[in-house]
């Protein structure tokens, strides 16, 4: 079996807050990351699908791939404000964890438009805050 | 379907390879592996038959097959299954970069999460 990952960036801010929470409460959980004017990430993206290797010698079409995280991600998030920009962050605290969610899950429901055979499939993605700061999701984690 | 990489003059990557191995440590050394034994291998079965070559004509299979990173890699395990896969160790991952966005993971009998 092979899994191929593409590698792709994007530029967005957040700001870190839950409105379940109080000022204070939002301060000791999120620090700076709670500043009401936000701040930005040039977040990196992996995108990980596995398979088999078809006629053509590849798992994935990379071109394939590039359309559907264009359409997506990199269209509707790049230098985009998170919180405000995006619907499902509406409510949603946009951690890298729930980004990692959210994209998996844009992903993974338009999968089908891009490649419509049994393989190749989703198998995680990888979000990059900062060269420090990795979060991973597999797509059979997510509805 | 391969776009620029179908230029019958061909083209070049700067590949990157990472080899993995699991095991636990052998209870004299503490190690799953001796790195200069690896390094020795991976300059023997894959720098010197591929490195400054054009795969297409000089790097058996790929006078056969299309030099794909997928192919390349399952070729690389093929080479260094045999010597790295012991009864206490195995070979995990062949992981080749054909550029710092694309690379590929070859797993053997392995199988995905999904």
């Amino acid at each position: 079996m092979f899994r191929v990952t593409r590698r792709y960036q994007f530029a967005a801010s957040h700001r870190l807050h839950s409105d379940a929470l109080s000022e204070a409460e939002n301060w000791r959980v999120y620090g700076k990351c709670n500043n009401p004017y936000g701040h930005g990430h040039n977040y990196v993206l992996h995108v990980s699908a596995c398979g088999p290797v078809g006629d053509s010698g590849m798992v994935v079409n990379p071109n394939l791939l590039d359309c559907l995280v264009k359409q997506e991600v990199l269209q509707p998030f790049d230098h985009s404000n998170l919180n405000c920009d995006v619907q499902s962050f509406q409510g949603v605290t946009p951690t890298s964890e729930n980004l990692a969610i959210e994209i998996c899950r844009r992903l993974k429901q338009n999968w089908r438009l891009a490649f419509a055979g049994e393989w190749p499939r989703l198998e995680k993605v990888r979000i990059e805050e900062t060269p420090r700061n990795i979060f991973e999701i597999r797509a059979d984690e997510i509805e | 379907m391969f776009g620029l990489a179908a230029n019958p003059h061909g083209h070049g990557h700067n590949y990157v390879l990472e080899v993995s191995v699991e095991g636990q440590p052998d209870p004299v050394t503490g190690m799953v592996l001796d790195l200069k034994e690896l390094k020795d291998l991976l300059r023997r079965e894959v720098v010197e038959p591929y490195d400054h070559r054009f795969l297409n004509y000089e790097v058996a299979p790929f006078d056969r097959i299309i030099p794909t990173a997928e192919n390349i890699a399952q070729d690389i395990w093929r080479r260094l299954e045999p010597h790295l896969s012991t009864p206490g160790r195995k070979l995990r991952v062949v992981r080749l970069y054909e550029t710092p966005d694309l690379y590929v993971d070859y797993l053997g009998e392995q199988t995905c999460s999904v």
